[in-house]
């Protein structure tokens, strides 16, 4: 090769570098390994973690049972090694389950159009405020403080520099939900967007359809926000609302300390035009058979450059197929079945303890520790091999021995009763 | 004469929604072993839904046969060579996708005690030094979820850098030759892009440039090797010139695959670069993410990265908040774990020499397609490649899809912008020598029948279960979803 190339060694391809941007040394890290030794360090990294302690964690990750034909499909080398679906005639797959995912976020959240999906929810939150603002020409948002605190950091990250007033919202401290008379005050005739999770950082279920009055009689739009989507499983879709952005991490998409995860954003048939990310489309192919393709690029940076809706180049394809396989398993009855067990585990141990919220909750709860303090209950049960809940004050000042609870379709009826004797119930 | 493919049967398969029928389910729940609770009763009857309608009902074989089929419509790098331009197609190597599943990896929460996550701190670690000494930079925040996300966070991190010195100044400098993302980035950054042409050797010419920088400049965004697949030789001297009115420069370390192990961005005065491990670093690209796009800066960029940092004391591994001239988070949690990991098990299987070797490697399998193609196509720039060369021809587009007959996945086809008919091929370090013969007979051929019979090369792909598809239709009238 280096023949036909008129060079003499590997060295003479790079010759033409002007000497003072070639790197003469040897980089720094040790020599290769085999597979053998990878797999053993990796191994060994994993010993030094939490390993099959029962979690109690939730916050916006959740703890669900990954079915075995999730990891099946996605290790297919043809979903697993492909690139984004430009070439349609030989991406069929990928665009025809992507066109699927679509269609079931549609039939979950009662929006009109979903898009192939987001890098994750946090990140789907300040690009639906971004796309309200567009559509509103305003460049207000209203949050309400229930929204998970990290998706709102991210939104003041990404709002910080587009001339954009940002707001939050209080909680109702008896129930924990939205304080409509701080709503009410924190809405005015530049609110592009009204911005809410439900259920929300507590757990609680918020009355959506009463904020998206609230909201729209203001002339600005319902951005719903949800980062446990087996409660749509259950709950009444959002269709109040104009735009829904949400984390699909639940639906077999493992915690793996944080990411990769896949969001979503989707919103009323009118918007289609301001919604970011990458849409597939349904044509046909020339011999007249239904095929599917990437579609309305024009809004795509790739076309527009700066003038894009957004600089999002990707979406989060593989993660998003595992929800498609999740959702496609489970199906009609069993998304249904999954979100009733998970009520009922909740409110098994959620009715032992001490809430400190009335309003009505899917599987996480606000449990008040009395008179210990967060860290000790937590301390005794990692005694049981147990992870207990989020102590709340590090995002809250306010709830001073509280702490955020979950429990899910994996969470025992033994490890619930060591929880409540922990918290003294 | 095509060598790679004959046809072979590829099944029929209707959506999910219209193999669906009521009551069968592919799923089966343990016992509830607490007491049922009524949904209405818990969460109020107006907050419960009724049903999802049309929601898909079907077993598990149907769900399995459902999505094996689909998979077989599409090409894959496991399939074989896969040369699209400033994508890095290589090979994702299996080992990684088995570690990334180790089970003390997969199941660990962001938000459980320091103490219990320890292995993934070292993991972090180990990777941020490894990407600190690959790019010769000095900190890197492994938080970005993807090379334009990455890109985003560079342009806040500048911005944050300008304003704790008095002035963010107004203008970002992008050349004209860049990737889409680039200006989309600048603009969500609160910049104005400013353009900058390439010179006809295909680089940036550094004369035009410093009559362009002045004191409201913050930047330069500039891809190297560019999009051209051609090292910006005066990098140095563009350094200078921004450095000299206090701007800083910018990476785009998309083709890093081009310089890992023989030239390192951060000691010839870049200051701060994204990289993109789903190319570089092999991590597999799904049909579209997920990705991962680290950025690496110089010691005086460090204060403004984005929180949380990792932080080292005798008592272990913790997570630092406390960071006040941080640019905050730029997403939730602490960036793509599972990613870093498959990037970190390709970086320990290579080691320093490997990945010195299998970018000369990159560079070897560029330049001999090249020479193969040369004397049949028109190089687009005659200056040296790198990991990557670009031809132009008038029928790009259907030379692209005639590729899919020969049993290749086509080039990156109209990119960069900047060169008419482009024809974008990067073989990557993967490729041997047979598979390189095969795609570059079959772009000779297809040369050929571009003369000879332009109708089978304009009505391609014909061996294809899906021909050609009509995109323009697609989108005159969207349809985005399925609907009885």
């Amino acid at each position: 090769m280096l023949d036909t190339i008129g060079a003499s060694t590997l060295e003479d391809l790079y010759a033409h570098l002007p000497e003072d941007v070639r790197f003469h040394g040897a980089l720094n890290i040790p020599a290769g390994k085999s597979e053998y030794e990878i797999v053993e360090y990796f191994h060994e990294r994993g010993l030094e973690n939490a390993n099959s302690h029962a979690n109690f964690l939730g916050a916006g990750v959740y703890h669900h049972y990954r079915p075995v034909l999730v990891d099946a499909v996605v290790s297919r080398s043809e979903f697993l090694t492909s690139y984004t679906p430009y070439q349609a005639e030989i991406s069929q797959g990928t665009l025809t389950a992507i066109f699927e995912f679509q269609t079931m976020i549609c039939q979950l959240t009662g929006m009109d159009v979903a898009n192939a999906s987001m890098y994750d929810g946090s990140t789907a939150v300040p690009e639906a405020a971004m796309m309200a603002m567009r559509i509103t020409g305003r460049d207000g948002i209203a949050v309400a403080r229930t929204v998970h605190p990290e998706y709102r950091e991210v939104l003041g990250t990404y709002t910080r520099h587009q001339s954009t007033s940002v707001t939050e919202f209080e909680y109702d401290p008896e129930t924990g939900q939205v304080d409509l008379e701080s709503l009410e005050q924190a809405l005015n005739e530049t609110t592009a967007a009204v911005i809410i999770q439900s259920p929300n950082f507590f757990g609680v279920v918020e009355n959506a359809k009463q904020i998206a009055e609230m909201a729209h009689a203001k002339g600005a739009l319902l951005v719903y926000v949800f980062t446990e989507a087996v409660s749509l499983g259950l709950l009444e879709p959002p269709r109040d609302a104009d735009i829904v952005a949400g984390e699909l991490q639940s639906f077999a998409i493992a915690p793996s300390y944080g990411g990769p995860f896949a969001g979503i954003i989707a919103c009323k048939e009118k918007y289609v035009r301001q919604l970011p990310g990458r849409l597939v489309g349904e044509t046909k192919d020339a011999n007249g058979n239904r095929a599917f393709c990437l579609t309305l690029a024009t809004r795509e940076q790739h076309i527009r450059r700066e003038k894009a809706t957004s600089n999002i180049c990707t979406n989060q394809a593989l993660i998003a197929l595992m929800a498609t396989v999740f959702m496609a398993l489970y199906g009609k009855q069993g998304l249904r079945e999954l979100a009733e067990q998970n009520l009922a585990k909740a409110h098994y141990l959620g009715e032992r303890l001490w809430r400190r919220f009335k309003g009505p909750y899917f599987n996480e709860f606000v449990a008040a520790t009395g008179v210990q303090s967060p860290d000790e209950i937590n301390r005794r049960l990692l005694g049981f091999q147990i992870v207990g809940g989020l102590p709340l004050d590090r995002f809250y000042p306010e709830l001073r021995n509280s702490v955020l609870l979950c429990c899910t379709e994996m969470s025992s009826r033994a490890d619930m009763d060591a929880v409540a004797e922990a918290f003294g119930a | 004469m095509i060598r790679k493919v004959r046809p072979h049967p590829s099944q029929n398969e209707s959506l999910l929604f219209e193999t669906s029928s009521p009551g069968k389910i592919g799923y089966q729940l343990p016992p509830l072993d607490v007491p049922a609770v009524d949904p209405a009763e818990a969460l109020g009857a107006q907050n419960v839904r009724h049903e999802i309608a049309d929601f898909p009902e079907v077993s598990e074989v149907d769900v399995i046969r459902h999505f094996t089929r689909l998979s077989t419509w599409n090409y894959a790098i496991d399939l074989g060579l896969y040369p699209l331009g400033s994508c890095t197609m290589k090979y994702n190597p299996r080992v990684n996708e088995a570690v990334a599943r180790t089970e003390g990896l997969m199941w660990i929460h962001p938000y459980q005690p320091d103490a219990l996550s320890q292995g993934a701190f070292a993991i972090l670690a180990e990777i941020e030094r490894a990407l600190a000494e690959i790019t010769g930079m000095d900190a890197v925040t492994l938080q970005p979820a993807a090379g334009a996300h990455g890109e985003l966070t560079g342009i806040l991190l500048v911005r944050a850098f300008l304003e704790a010195q008095g002035n963010a100044r107004k203008k970002v400098i992008v050349p004209d030759s860049a990737h889409g993302t680039n200006p989309a980035s600048v603009r969500m950054a609160g910049y104005e892009v400013v353009n900058v042409a390439s010179n006809d050797r295909g680089m940036l010419d550094a004369e035009a440039l410093a009559r362009m920088v002045d004191e409201d400049v913050a930047a330069i965004m500039i891809t190297n090797p560019n999009t051209l697949g051609v090292f910006e030789e005066h990098i140095t001297e563009v350094a200078r010139i921004l450095h000299a009115k206090g701007a800083l420069v910018y990476m785009d370390g998309a083709n890093m695959n081009a310089l890992a192990g023989i030239s390192r961005p951060g000691d010839y005065g870049v200051d701060l670069m994204h990289l993109n491990l789903h190319k570089t670093f092999s991590t597999p690209h799904g049909g579209g993410g997920p990705g991962s796009g680290p950025v690496a800066v110089k010691r005086s960029l460090e204060p403004f990265l984005p929180l949380p940092r990792l932080q080292h004391a005798p008592s272990g591994w913790s997570w630092n908040y406390d960071r006040p001239q941080s640019i905050g988070r730029v997403r939730a949690f602490y960036g793509n774990f599972g990613v870093l990991v498959r990037a970190l098990a390709y970086i320990m299987a290579h080691g320093g020499d490997g990945l010195r070797r299998a970018t000369l490697d990159a560079l070897l399998n560029a330049n001999y397609l090249r020479k193969l193609l040369e004397p049949h196509y028109e190089i687009a720039y005659h200056a040296p490649s790198m990991h990557e060369c670009v031809f132009r021809h008038a029928s790009t587009g259907p030379i692209a899809k005639r590729l899919i007959d020969y049993g290749f996945h086509p080039y990156t086809v109209s990119f960069p912008l900047i060169v008419h008919g482009a024809m974008m091929i990067e073989p990557t370090e993967t490729e041997s020598k047979q598979e390189l013969d095969l795609f570059a007979d079959a772009l000779i051929s297809i040369a050929q029948e571009v003369k000879e019979n332009p109708d089978l090369v304009s009505t391609a792909p014909h061996s294809t279960r899906t021909t050609k598809v009509d995109e323009v239709a697609a989108a005159r009238k969207p349809i985005l979803k399925w609907g009885r």
